[in-house]
């Protein structure tokens, strides 16, 4: 399976404020409401124009910040097909993980794309492939793989209750 | 086979084998707290997996402070929905106004030492004072715990940070905790667990604790622990570190975390006589009693230049406020009173500054926007420093009061 989109950059400790702004984040909307407000108060041009099957491009501690779920519902809804970025904070990429929004950590990669080219992800081969080379990824450890097989957290959770009663 | 850090211990005990850094285990939970905004959420996803009973509701606390008291109508069915699952659950309840969830995840003893703690919000970190591994999660991580009492973790490394010396005159805790931010940067602690040591802080009283223990996070932290005198589970004396990192708290000046960056931290020096509109003294890293004392001992029969809003941790506090006689200072110097929650600090309810303001608080978080307002700029600092800026209007070095 492979992605293939238009690359969004952004620097270092992009934080979930940025991402999803707290004046939204306690109000009650949608997911297509939260897509209109995705990186909104962040630089650039991604609240305006980005389109279903780019991708973020992203440096250090991408979402780091409050552990607002919306911050990954927006992009998903916006249809942001990846995140590939140096490193992600911990709530983020768990969110991220639930939802259903790919966050490769891949620092040559995103040292390796710019703004406005295309990237592409080849999941079966965990390759990152941009103008300049193509980047290796690593796996997912074993049990959270499993969750991404099984459909995310919840049906994964659901699953291993029905088959064993507990989540081990 | 080096000992083990206070994390390591945790984990272990609650996963049922040994944990080292790196590892994925599945743990128990010894307790969850959802808050208002986010407990609907899980709410969603604890039926979505056929739930209909939480895990145990005795060590669930669901509490109303982000949003709360409800600012409209959509946000008040929210709340009525949540209450009405609440009561059927069984959950610990905490309505609008009784205060920040951390602040009475502390005050009901709901946090323990030893405990693994998780919470819909990314300061559930603060419990590290009391000796716990608390971590934040989002709504859907909190659904399978509401559900299961159960959630995978993956152990992290342990960053020992250590404040060595002893803090100055009207430096406070939030000077200390400020100044480990600005060295390790807002990603240097990320996946880490952080230790905290030194003497100050192991004989320094809860509030102090709490203070540091809250801004864990903004350093990328999974927990924040303080390490004091007779805690419960304590680092083995072999433990292994990833780092250390040395404060000196003798040399250390009021600190100042420049917007829109936690770890912008500056020497209060360097922000002197930037002009301030509105001043905020109180959430969940300081909105103790302790907080407010400092701030009516400088604020004490002077009157404020701009709006300061004081916000309590708790009712509690708020009752002890009025007690002493804080309150009636602080109002008398012109403070305006805003319900104990969290309101002010996230831009949910009152308190948003105007185009061009700046706001200098004593909350954990700067970002662009934080407080309702991507035209404004937030300044961190500690009680003592932002009472001391409200008297002349611009930011000030509460030791020139000395």
């Amino acid at each position: 399976m492979a992605i293939e989109g238009r690359v969004w950059k952004y620097g270092d400790d992009i934080n979930t404020d940025l991402i999803f702004p707290g004046r939204y984040t306690y109000i009650l909307m949608s997911e297509s409401e939260m897509a209109d407000h995705a990186l909104e108060d962040a630089e650039g041009g991604f609240n305006r124009e980005a389109a279903a099957g780019d991708i973020v491009v992203a440096g250090k501690n991408w979402g780091c910040g409050s552990s607002r779920e919306q911050a990954v519902k927006a992009l998903k809804a916006r249809g942001v097909a990846a995140v590939i970025c140096k490193s992600v904070a911990r709530i983020y990429f768990r969110n991220a993980l639930n939802e259903g929004l790919p966050v490769i950590v891949c620092p040559e990669a995103c040292d390796a794309l710019a703004d406005g080219e295309t990237a592409e992800v080849d999941f079966r081969r965990n390759l990152v492939v941009a103008p300049a080379g193509s980047f290796p990824f690593p796996n997912y450890p074993e049990y959270i793989q499993g969750m991404v097989d099984a459909g995310g957290l919840l049906a994964f959770v659901k699953k291993q209750l029905s088959e064993r009663g507990k989540m081990k | 086979m080096a000992g083990k850090t206070v994390a390591e211990k945790i984990l272990s005990a609650h996963a049922g084998c040994a944990a080292r850094p790196g590892d994925l285990v599945v743990c128990d939970v010894d307790f969850l707290m959802l808050h208002d905004v986010f407990a609907h959420l899980a709410m969603d996803g604890f039926r979505k997996m056929g739930g209909t009973r939480v895990f145990d509701p005795d060590r669930v606390a669901i509490i109303f402070d982000h949003s709360s008291p409800a600012p409209n109508r959509k946000t008040a069915n929210i709340h009525a929905l949540t209450r009405t699952f609440a009561k059927e659950q069984g959950v610990r309840f905490h309505e609008a106004g009784e205060g920040v969830c951390h602040q009475l995840m502390v005050e009901k003893g709901y946090a323990k030492a030893g405990d693994l703690i998780l919470g819909t919000d990314s300061h559930t970190c603060t419990y590290g004072a009391v000796g716990a591994l608390a971590t934040g999660i989002g709504a859907t991580d909190a659904a399978v715990t509401l559900l299961t009492g159960q959630q995978w973790l993956r152990v992290p490394p342990t960053v020992r940070i250590e404040f060595t010396g002893a803090l100055q005159p009207m430096c406070l805790a939030k000077d200390a905790i400020l100044a480990a931010i600005g060295r390790l940067g807002v990603g240097g602690a990320s996946y880490r667990a952080i230790e905290f040591h030194g003497d100050w802080l192991a004989g320094a009283p809860l509030a102090d604790r709490m203070t540091v223990g809250n801004m864990a996070v903004e350093m990328g932290a999974k927990c924040g622990i303080t390490i004091f005198d007779g805690m419960k589970i304590a680092p083995d004396p072999d433990a292994a570190y990833e780092s250390t990192v040395r404060i000196d708290l003798d040399s250390l000046a009021p600190a100042v975390a420049f917007p829109h960056m936690v770890d912008e931290v500056k020497p209060v020096s360097e922000a002197k006589n930037i002009p301030v509109q509105q001043g905020v003294i109180g959430s969940c890293t300081n909105g103790r009693i302790e907080d407010f004392r400092i701030a009516a001992d400088i604020l004490r029969g002077k009157s404020v230049k701009g709006r300061l809003l004081v916000m309590p941790a708790s009712n509690a506090v708020l009752g002890q406020m009025a007690d002493e006689g804080v309150l009636a200072v602080l109002l008398a110097a012109g403070a305006v009173l805003c319900t104990p929650g969290c309101g002010v600090c996230c831009g949910t309810i009152g308190g948003v500054p105007a185009d061009g303001e700046r706001v200098i608080a004593t909350t954990n978080r700067n970002f662009r926007g934080r407080m309702g307002n991507n035209q404004a700029e937030v300044y961190l600092a500690s009680p003592a420093t932002v009472a001391a800026s409200m008297l002349t209007g611009v930011i000030s070095d509460p030791r020139d009061l000395l």
